[in-house]
């Protein structure tokens, strides 16, 4: 069992956890996640670890309530265990000093980018974030990004908060005012990084994505995950979860993230229904 | 479990002969697709003790050979004949510690039943369901006998994977005394018992018995431990301080066609259904969180034991039509004999002969529809089987919106690969010496599917078995100083 040690609110619908599980923290790579099942009934789910810490023996999730397993998780307080954490999965990034770094973040994608962006710019790279979301509320751990990159630009589909519009425009004006950079990283909705790719693939930019595939086990056992890449079939568990943006076929993978829509209606309702005060509570969120 | 029940009398060998293989009661075919109890009902004490009364008591009993971990078959079960059930469990045990579960899942027909010398001239002494029946009494009656343990030597095993290889090598360390602890990836114990294999053919709460069984003997478990990823062989050796490791990690790799469409919404794994049926109970959706996505129309692809898996299932969660498309005919299935029979009585059309040659999906990526293309059979092939050839020409559509890919496994790399200096075949299967099990490594150990490549439970066992052996040789020396735990370059 794996203890919930912190919780906090960190945005309408967003939770920071820190979670008890000292052999996966001290495995940790940037890049990896874990699956969490929390509770004997529930659905095995792939969260991206924020951030570890060896020494306290323990893993941050930042998590965003987008259906029953996300929601129902936001219910589990302080004190409480998940029944399983497993990781830490996937391959981690490589990080290496290229020069110049653009990290693109969008809604839970920032929570994965941050440790990303971090150790980026701790090998020397020059790092410009850029951060998108809705509106100004859903731009996620503004300050921790900032604070790790030499520059930060936020946007909001609203205009609420930096400038108005996606985080594709942000990036082609940074690229024509900077030039092209080394590299780009974008972590976000898959159609932020499909959009980002497309961009980026005109100027022939490195562009490194992070992709959220559904999956069932995450040890590469099933194939549930699987995406195409450059015409190859990869699953994102093992060889991933991060690919060269140009060559993922993203039309692809949103088809294939949209499979179980009616059932995962279906689970939404009847958790809502259970659970009414407190979704209206978290809806809120004050 | 009665102390003894009366028996039957010892017939003449003319007389035994004559008494047909008595049925196993089972439920009905259009009751059982509605539900996922298990199938057959196991016989009463009465079948069982005419079942055994068969048995000619062979001076030289085939039937012995056929059986990868050599039961006593003709003493267990002449002590059935006799009413000593108890006996009979015992007598089983001292070679096989999952009777329950082999004989429900054995291939018996290409085992112990098919040498046995009934075979030729009338049916076989139906060996797997008098094992099934004496370890079902024992188990419902509780009252299975603790094995004795060696006084604890201080040797600490790592076994990785908690399929029939890894519970049965632990089970075996466990009584020599060592201390063992089980790292399961999956957060469930029993591997394909439990995430393949699926409830109507064996209950899990027969396998969940006998993972208790092994904690009572003080076997450690970590379940949603992935060993090259939360830690690594040398890890275990060095960090956690084990002596010995072994690999019973199985052949967890889904093969896929490689067949236009095969992306579509609606085109799985076997693994993935059968995970998501099994292990997450999809089949009790939304009282358990995983869904499964099923059509109307589902086709299978392959004919193996997996592939039946998949289409009962199918048919079990409520598709109106199950498919199996196979390229080559019935007798080349590989599945076990009495599964296949089953299978056709469950509704499923088979089509024999035909292989798929591509998936048509729709505008949102689910899949629509299939192109089969039928087969004839040729000259035979390096396996000796007739090789299946297209017929030019005979290409037809099927319209089906689920399709099940169940083609084979390969072993999953993942532990593999996170081990230098592991000597792998051209499959991935891990190299083994076979007296001892040990591989290329000194003191890591494997068996099951990782060595063999997908091959049955009772091979996985006969395999943990030895690995156990090999593994108490090996602490053996260790203690002695003759040899040492390995060492990786830094
Ligand atoms: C490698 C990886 C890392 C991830 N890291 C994080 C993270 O750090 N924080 C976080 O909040 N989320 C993360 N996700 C997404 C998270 O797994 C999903 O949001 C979650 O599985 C949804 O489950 P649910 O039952 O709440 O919602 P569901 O009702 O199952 O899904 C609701 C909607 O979310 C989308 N969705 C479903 N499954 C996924 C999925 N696996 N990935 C993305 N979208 C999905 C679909 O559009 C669906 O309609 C990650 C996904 C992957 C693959
Ligand atoms: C659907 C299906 C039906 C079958 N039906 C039959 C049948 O009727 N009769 C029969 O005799 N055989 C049958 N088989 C074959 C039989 O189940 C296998 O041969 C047998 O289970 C192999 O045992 P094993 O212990 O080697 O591996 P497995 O049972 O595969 O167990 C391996 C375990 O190791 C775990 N693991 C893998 N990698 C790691 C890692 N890195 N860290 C930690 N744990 C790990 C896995 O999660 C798994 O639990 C069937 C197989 C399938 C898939
Ligand atoms: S273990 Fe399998 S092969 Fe051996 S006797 Fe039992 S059913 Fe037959
Ligand atoms: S071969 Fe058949 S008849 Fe002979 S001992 Fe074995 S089970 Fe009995
Ligand atoms: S999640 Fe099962 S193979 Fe990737």
């Amino acid at each position: 069992m794996f203890p919930i040690i912190a919780k906090e609110a960190i945005a309408p619908g967003f939770w920071r956890f820190v979670v008890g599980a000292p052999e996966i923290a001290r495995k940790h790579r940037p890049g990896q996640f874990v699956m969490v099942l929390l509770h004997e009934r529930g659905e095995r789910i792939p969260l991206t670890i924020a951030h570890s810490d060896p020494v306290a023996g323990t893993i941050t999730l930042v998590v965003q309530e987008v259906g029953k397993t996300t929601m129902e998780m936001g219910t589990f307080p302080v004190g409480s265990e998940l029944q399983a954490v497993v990781g830490p999965l996937g391959t981690p990034t490589h990080i290496e000093r290229v020069g110049t770094v653009v990290c693109v973040g969008g809604g839970a994608g920032i929570a994965p980018l941050l440790p990303i962006a971090a150790d980026m710019k701790a090998a020397g790279n020059r790092v410009y974030s850029i951060l998108g979301g809705r509106t100004k509320e859903l731009v996620i751990l503004r300050e921790e990004m900032a604070a790790v990159s030499d520059e930060i630009f936020f946007t909001t589909d609203d205009g609420s908060f930096g400038r108005k519009g996606l985080v594709t425009h942000a990036l082609a004006d940074l690229i024509a005012e900077r030039g092209k950079p080394d590299l780009v990283v974008a972590i976000g909705p898959a159609i932020m990084m499909k959009v980002v790719s497309d961009l980026t693939r005109k100027d022939a930019i490195p562009t490194l994505v992070s992709l959220n595939s559904i999956m069932i086990d995450g040890t590469g056992m099933c194939g549930c995950c699987r995406v195409d890449v450059g015409g190859q079939t990869k699953f994102v568990c093992v060889d991933g979860p991060e690919f060269d943006g140009h060559k993922v076929d993203f039309d692809l993978l949103i088809k294939r993230l949209r499979a179980f829509l009616p059932q995962e209606q279906e689970a939404r309702q009847r958790f809502l229904a259970q659970h009414r005060c407190r979704a209206l509570e978290g809806a809120s969120h004050a | 479990m009665p102390e003894e029940t009366v028996g039957l009398p010892e017939l003449p060998k003319k007389e035994r002969m004559k008494i047909p293989r008595h049925p196993m009661p089972e439920q009905k075919p259009e009751e059982r697709v509605r539900n996922f109890s298990e199938v057959a009902l196991g016989y009463t004490a009465e079948l069982a003790m005419m079942e055994a009364q068969r048995c000619l008591q062979c001076e030289k009993p085939l039937c012995v050979q056929g059986c990868p971990v050599e039961i006593d078959i003709p003493a267990f079960v002449d002590l059935i004949r006799q009413g000593k059930f108890k006996e009979a469990v015992a007598k089983i045990k001292e070679t096989n510690t999952l009777p329950a579960i082999c004989g429900r899942v054995c291939p018996q027909e290409d085992q112990c039943e098919m040498v046995c010398v009934l075979t030729k001239k009338y049916t076989p002494v139906a060996i797997g369901r008098l094992e099934r029946f004496v370890a079902d009494l024992e188990r419902e009656a509780g009252e299975i006998e603790m094995p004795h343990c060696a006084p604890p030597t201080g040797h600490k095993v790592a076994v990785i994977g908690s399929g029939p290889a890894g519970l049965t090598c632990a089970a075996d360390l466990a009584r020599l005394g060592h201390q063992v602890t089980i790292f399961e990836a999956l957060h469930k114990t029993g591997g394909v018992l439990v995430y393949g294999i699926p409830e109507f053919r064996l209950p899990k709460a027969i396998v969940d018995y006998e993972v208790e069984n092994l904690k009572r003997m003080g076997v450690e478990i970590r379940t949603g431990f992935v060993v090259g990823k939360t830690a690594t062989v040398e890890e275990l050796f060095w960090e956690y301080g084990y002596d010995a490791v072994f690999f019973g990690t199985g052949a967890g790799l889904p093969a896929f066609l490689g067949i236009p469409g095969e992306q579509f919404i609606g085109v799985l794994s076997a693994n993935e259904f059968l995970t998501r049926v099994n292990l997450m109970r999809a089949y009790d959706f939304p009282n358990y969180d995983t869904p499964v996505r099923l059509g109307r129309r589902v086709a299978v692809v392959g004919a193996g034991n997996v592939a039946m898996d998949c289409l009962r299932c199918a048919k079990r969660l409520g598709a109106q039509e199950v498919i199996c498309i196979y390229r080559r005919t019935r007798a080349e299935s590989p599945a076990r004999k009495e599964e296949l029979e089953r299978a056709e009585e469950e509704f499923i059309d088979f089509r024999w002969l035909s292989a798929p040659l591509e998936i048509y999906g729709n505008e949102e990526g689910f899949v629509t529809g299939m192109r089969i293309q039928r087969m004839e059979l040729g000259e035979p092939d390096a396996s000796g089987r007739r090789r299946p050839v297209p017929i030019p020409g005979s290409e037809y559509d099927i319209e089906v919106d689920t399709v099940i890919v169940a083609i084979g496994q390969s072993p999953n790399p993942l532990a593999t690969r996170a081990t230098p200096g592991l000597e792998l075949n051209r499959h991935g299967c891990i190299v083994v010496d076979q007296q001892t099990m040990m591989s290329s490594i000194p003191g890591v150990f494997a068996g099951g599917d990782i060595v063999t490549g997908a091959a049955t439970v009772i091979l996985a066992m006969g395999a943990g078995k030895t690995a156990a052996r090999g593994i108490h040789e090996w602490l053996g020396k260790l203690e002695r100083g003759e040899v040492s735990k390995p060492t990786w370059p830094r």
